[in-house]
């Protein structure tokens, strides 16, 4: 059978859509971290496996590691918040830093391990599991990032390798080695003239979809979407009127963190994901995003959706090689860009 | 004997007893180190001197690994003619990704690594004729001197020698024109291409010696294990490689050995320690690694090398006996044209920066360029040395045609620079500073430099940059390192490295900006002696003082036009000029 | 508009030294800007003149001195707090957003009004230029350099700075737009704005400032009432050099 049979066609390709429709969220939110704050961010592929391996111990009933990482983070944070503040002689309001952090981890401590034996609903627990992931965008910036934000693109993307690598051997120790599914949100199939679908396919693309038009909305109608535009245009004008670059950088990682976590929930169905998983799927969106240049959004989507595309094919016919496929891709168009790209010399002045 | 060469003969005697006296455990756990240190010597090279990276140094050890296991493996061939087949397919992968990615900016580099190295993971897991995930077993073991070396001790020596090599290579490279060419290529093209450096084709030159470098390593780990499978060529083997360049010091040849050792060792004891701990079995010390990368960027960006290097002995940089001079240039006539400037256009967008601006310089003469700020000045500097041409106009030097020239070229014709924001390379002596402005002077190749086959032109061009040190006078300060002089001497050294290069015409972009009056007063004294001497100089320069008691003639800019030309005294009682700087006299109109 | 005590000036800089690096490019700066006045600091270029407004803006750090804002201390201050406290930079090179369109630009400048009421003041910055109203939906790097700077003011007015820190505003402008754009710092003066003006531009500055200073090499050389300061022969000394140095000094 090749490819182009009319039974298999469709269904690589939805498939490939689908995929395709993460990799592209993904994509977004690496332009976006890019742009705003430098941070080539390679770990975020581990949070779309945060969000997929947080969900799997929920619905067996354990509280997920996931929680362990939130506190010690939360609590690194408050202390290094604190910190400044007793630095810039605020002793009061570093106080107040460290109990409302407190009583946070607290309230979220309890709140898990009370929820995760219950077997609630998926709904409600998916809840909780954007509750648990996405903070660790943030919390990820301060602790990591915001201690560095004077160092080169260089320095950072040495520094989101390393954070790569010990987000996955967390993952490793909370988690355990074994790969996990998660139930699909809508189970069931919609058959469409020849072509069957499953819902849950049609849900990540809508899903997906409506995520990009909230953000498309976001970034061109609100104000904290135009600061963050801003930022990442201009950063020294985005501080003269009045935007700070930490709280910038704080916003975006929040963003990143929330597309990592959805976008793990809606994979988590038709892909068992493990510990090291994230690295791959993330490089996928990079790919997307090395397409836009690592600045256009639009290319960016579109560069994704192709790699979901170029992945599903090759995974039915050179089923060993479709990793290989895909990350030689990188080839030819590190190559369009590198012609297509004017060397720029920097500015003297 | 100083004491830098005592500790080194000391550490090299105990680098020798090692192999004897450890248990042979701890010598398997040596080999590795020393091994995994001549792939971290390659990035010292990239990351910290150069200052790109590549997370693919894993792939390429792979590729020569693998080359020399398929090699004696399956066709029966010498390890050691292996060696040569492994590495010139290594720098061959690695000379393409260099040339697909160097143009761009410094994170295309290790992204496009990152892709290769996992890509190639697969191909290997995936070739059934490399094995597979298996790999390929029973790899000859090497053998010297008549003898095999398949015990880790023998090894060790091999090993050793390895390293050895790859780290004097290293060093020599460091202390030779090419390596000054790498070390300036660092903060960016601009000023390495001033001086007449390659910087596209040095940065693909240096990445392929690296990557030679893992394959070396590679070629010495499949020949120490036997065996090769593909994880130890994996993604994350690579980035640990990086990891141990990071935190050894990327900036230094011996921080790769401190690093290598640190990594192997730590994640040798953490293997033992951690899955007790944790009660599980994995690779448990990646996350130890992530964290130590991230607090050593965070507290210590510079790695742990430079904290020992503190309290180490320094080695003086050793003056060679000069044996010839280098060829001077041919020196154009007084008073005839030496640069001239015809109808120059430079369009960005809708904004005209430079409006049809002509002008000429003879030789002999010194040309003050001046004008209010955003008057388009340095855009016009800009056209003449190369670094963005004209959209329109001529512009000559030397008699050539240089609108289309690159900087490099146009330096290669005699003309030589300073900058505006001074450019110098604060790690090194005011003495090798100086030297690279010779860069285009001396020819010494990457390989010639590696070997310290360029010791004749070297010494040549240490003379050469004395005596500009002495010209200008900095010769007393020759030795120290110029990070450490006052901005005044700093601006005075970079005149002293743009003479070296023997300069026809000599450009100054606002050598005065940031200066104290004393240090403007000095200036102002040795580019009068310059004057004296016959040098050319065009002068770009807001400071008036300086620029009125020195130039013969001046160029007078405003909104990208020429708007006046004339001697000092003819510019002052100029009517526009006086209007362009103090602005119109609005003083009696009705404003409000 | 608070009234500002007796006295106490709006903005105090006092001793001011700021380096970079090695380079002093301040040497003790020391003025006041009295709250409803414009203050000009005039000089050559690299005398100092953008230091000393990054400097009191805190993009740049002093290495000793103080900066007084209404009486308080700015140290360890960041830009963008600055901001929200009423003090707004218009930057030499505009730093607007090029990519945005000139509403957007312009609505950014409100950022640390959060509570609204930004949208009147839109209206009031369109009818002050009313050739940004006429390119509100145009991206702001395709306007000309003199409408650039309108809106690069405008953004600055959306923040309701109580002081308004100018870095050359004429800078590559043609005289008439110079002219405009002075005439309206003018205006905002009557409108209670506090105004520090850095030109290269002198006499046009001079014109219509309450007070001058003349910065050289980092230091304060002159200082005085503006119209007495632009009949000083030391100014144009100080420009171009040569005669007049010693009476300067």
């Amino acid at each position: 059978m090749d490819i182009f049979d009319p039974a298999i066609f469709p269904v690589l390709a939805a498939d490939g859509l689908t995929n395709g429709a993460v990799y592209a969220l993904l994509a977004l939110a690496l332009v976006l971290v890019f742009a705003v704050t430098r941070v080539v961010f390679i770990p975020q592929g581990e949070l779309v496996v945060f969000g997929t391996l947080t969900l799997a111990a929920l619905q067996l009933g354990r509280v997920p590691g996931t929680l362990w990482l939130l506190l010690g983070l939360l609590a690194l944070a408050a202390v290094l918040e604190a910190a400044t503040q007793v630095r810039r002689g605020q002793a009061g309001r570093g106080l107040l830093t460290l109990a409302g952090a407190a009583g946070v981890g607290g309230v979220v401590w309890a709140l898990t391990t009370w929820a995760a034996p219950l077997g609630w609903p998926l709904w409600a627990q998916a809840l909780l599991t954007l509750a648990l992931v996405t903070p660790l965008g943030p919390l990820l910036y301060r602790t990591v990032y915001q201690p560095l934000r004077d160092a080169t693109v260089l320095v950072l993307l040495i520094a989101s390798v390393a954070l790569h690598l010990a987000l996955t051997g967390l993952a490793l120790v909370f988690f355990g080695p074994e790969g996990s599914r998660t139930p699909p949100f809508a189970p069931g199939t919609q058959t469409l003239g020849q072509v069957t679908l499953s819902n849950q396919s049609l849900l990540v693309i809508l899903l997906s979809a409506g995520l990009m038009l909230g953000l498309f909305f976001f970034f061109g109608r609100t104000m904290a979407g135009k600061a963050l535009r801003a930022t990442a245009v201009n950063r020294l004008g985005a501080r003269l009127v009045g935007i700070s670059p930490a709280s910038a950088g704080l916003l975006t990682f929040t963003l990143a963190a929330l597309i990592g976590a959805v976008g793990g929930m809606m994979i988590g169905p038709s892909v068992a994901l493990n510990y090291d998983s994230g690295f791959l799927i993330g490089l996928k969106g990079f790919i997307g995003a090395i397409i836009g240049g690592l600045v256009s959004y639009p290319l960016a989507a579109a560069g994704a959706l192709l790699v979901g595309l170029i992945e599903s094919f090759a995974s039915f016919s050179l089923s060993a090689w479709k990793e290989v496929i895909v990350f030689t891709l990188i080839l030819p168009v590190l190559l369009w860009r590198s012609l297509t790209t004017r060397h720029v010399p920097e500015d003297e002045e | 004997m100083n004491g830098r060469l005592v500790l080194s003969v000391v550490a090299a005697a105990v680098a020798l007893a090692l192999p004897l006296v450890l248990p042979l455990f701890q010598v398997t756990l040596l080999v590795n180190i020393l091994i995994f240190a001549v792939v971290a010597v390659g990035l010292v090279l990239l990351t910290g001197i150069v200052g790109l990276t590549s997370f693919g140094q894993a792939a390429f050890m792979g590729v020569s690994a693998y080359t020399t296991a398929l090699l004696t493996t399956q066709a029966g061939w010498n390890p050691w003619l292996a060696l040569p087949a492994g590495l010139a397919l290594t720098g061959l992968v690695a000379w393409l990704l260099g040339l697909l990615t160097l143009r761009m900016q410094g994170h295309y580099l290790p992204l496009a690594t990152i892709a290769w190295g996992m890509s190639l993971y697969y191909v290997f897991g995936n070739t059934p004729a490399l094995g597979g995930f298996t790999g390929l077993t029973n790899i000859p073991p090497l053998a010297a001197f008549g003898m095999n070396l398949t015990s880790p001790r023998a090894f060790a020596y091999l090993a050793l020698l390895a390293l050895g090599l790859t780290a004097l290579g290293a060093q020599f490279l460091l202390s030779s024109r090419t390596g000054r060419a790498m070390r300036a290529l660092r903060s960016g093209p601009l000023v390495a291409e001033a001086f007449g450096v390659n910087a596209f084709r040095l940065r693909v030159q240096v990445f392929v010696l690296a990557a030679l470098m893992a394959g070396l390593a590679g070629w010495l780990y499949a020949h120490s294990q036997r065996f090769v499978n593909p994880t130890p060529f994996s993604l994350q083997a690579g980035i640990e490689y990086l990891f141990m360049a990071v935190v050894g010091g990327s900036g230094y040849v011996w921080g790769a050995l401190l690093g290598s050792g640190l990594i192997t060792g730590l994640r040798e004891w953490l293997r033992g320690v951690l899955p007790e701990l944790l009660g599980a079995q994995g690779n448990f010390e990646v996350i130890v690694f992530g964290v130590l990368v991230i607090l050593t960027l965070q507290f210590a960006r510079r790695g742990l090398w430079p904290l020992l290097e503190r309290v180490l002995p320094q080695a003086p940089l050793r003056l060679l006996p000069e044996r010839n001079r280098l060829p001077a240039r041919q020196k154009p006539v007084p008073g005839t044209p030496l640069l001239t400037v015809e109808h120059a256009v430079k369009q960005f967008g809708g904004l005209r920066a430079v409006n049809d601006v002509s002008f000429e310089l003879r030789a002999g003469e010194i040309l003050g360029l001046i004008g209010p700020n955003g008057a388009g000045k340095s855009t016009l500097f800009n056209l003449v040395t190369g670094v963005n041409p004209a959209t329109s106009g001529r512009v000559t030097f030397m008699g050539r045609d240089i609108t289309r020239l690159t900087a490099g070229q146009i330096h290669r014709l005699g003309l030589s620079r300073t900058f505006q924001h001074v450019h110098l390379l604060p790690e090194l002596s005011l003495l090798e500073n100086a030297m690279m402005g010779g860069y285009a002077r001396g020819r010494a190749g990457l390989l010639a430099s590696l070997l310290h086959l360029e010791r004749r032109e070297e010494a040549a061009l240490q003379h050469e940059a004395l005596r500009q040190l002495e010209r200008v006078g900095l010769e007393e300060q020759a030795h120290i390192l110029a990070g450490n002089l006052p901005l005044g001497q700093q601006r005075v050294l970079e005149v002293a490295r743009a003479l070296v290069a023997d300069p026809a015409l000599l450009l100054l972009d606002e050598p005065a900006a940031g200066l104290r009056y004393g240090e403007k007063g000095e200036l102002a004294a040795l580019l009068r002696r310059l004057r004296d001497e016959g040098v050319t100089v065009l002068l770009v320069e807001h400071d008036m003082d300086l620029v009125m008691g020195l130039v013969d003639r001046l160029v007078v800019m405003n909104y990208g036009e020429k708007l006046a030309e004339g001697t000092p005294s003819e510019i002052r009682a100029h009517p526009a000029v006086r209007e362009a700087y103090l602005g119109a006299d609005v003083s009696g109109e009705e404003v409000a | 508009m608070t009234a500002q005590l007796a006295g106490t000036p709006l903005l105090e800089v006092r001793g001011l030294h700021t380096r970079y690096g090695r380079v002093e490019a301040l040497g003790g700066v020391s003025l006041e800007v009295p709250a409803e006045h414009i203050v000009s600091v005039i000089g050559a270029n690299g005398a100092g003149k953008t230091t000393l407004l990054n400097s009191v803006m805190g993009i740049l750090t002093p290495a000793a001195g103080e900066v007084f804002y209404a009486g308080e201390p700015l140290r360890g201050v960041p830009p963008e707090a600055r901001v929200a406290r009423g003090i707004t930079l218009v930057p030499e090179r505009r730093e607007l957003f090029a990519s945005m369109t000139v509403a957007d630009n312009l609505q950014l400048g409100a950022y640390t009004r959060r509570r609204g009421g930004w949208r009147s003041d839109l209206d009031g910055v369109y009818a002050r230029f009313p050739r940004l109203a006429e390119r509100r939906r145009q991206l702001a790097g395709t306007l000309s350099g003199g409408e650039q700077q309108m809106l690069a003011i405008g953004r600055a007015l959306m923040a309701r700075p109580r002081l308004l820190l100018l870095d050359e505003p004429s800078l590559g402008l043609a005289p008439l737009i110079v002219r405009d754009i002075l005439r309206i710092v003018q205006g905002l003066r009557e409108e209670g704005v506090t105004v520090l003006l850095v030109e290269q531009n002198a006499r046009a500055s001079l014109a219509i400032s309450d007070e001058g200073y003349v910065l050289e090499t980092g230091r304060v050389r002159l200082s005085g009432p503006a119209h007495e300061l632009a009949r000083d022969e030391a100014l144009g000394a100080s420009y171009l050099g040569g005669e007049g140095r010693a009476q300067g000094a």
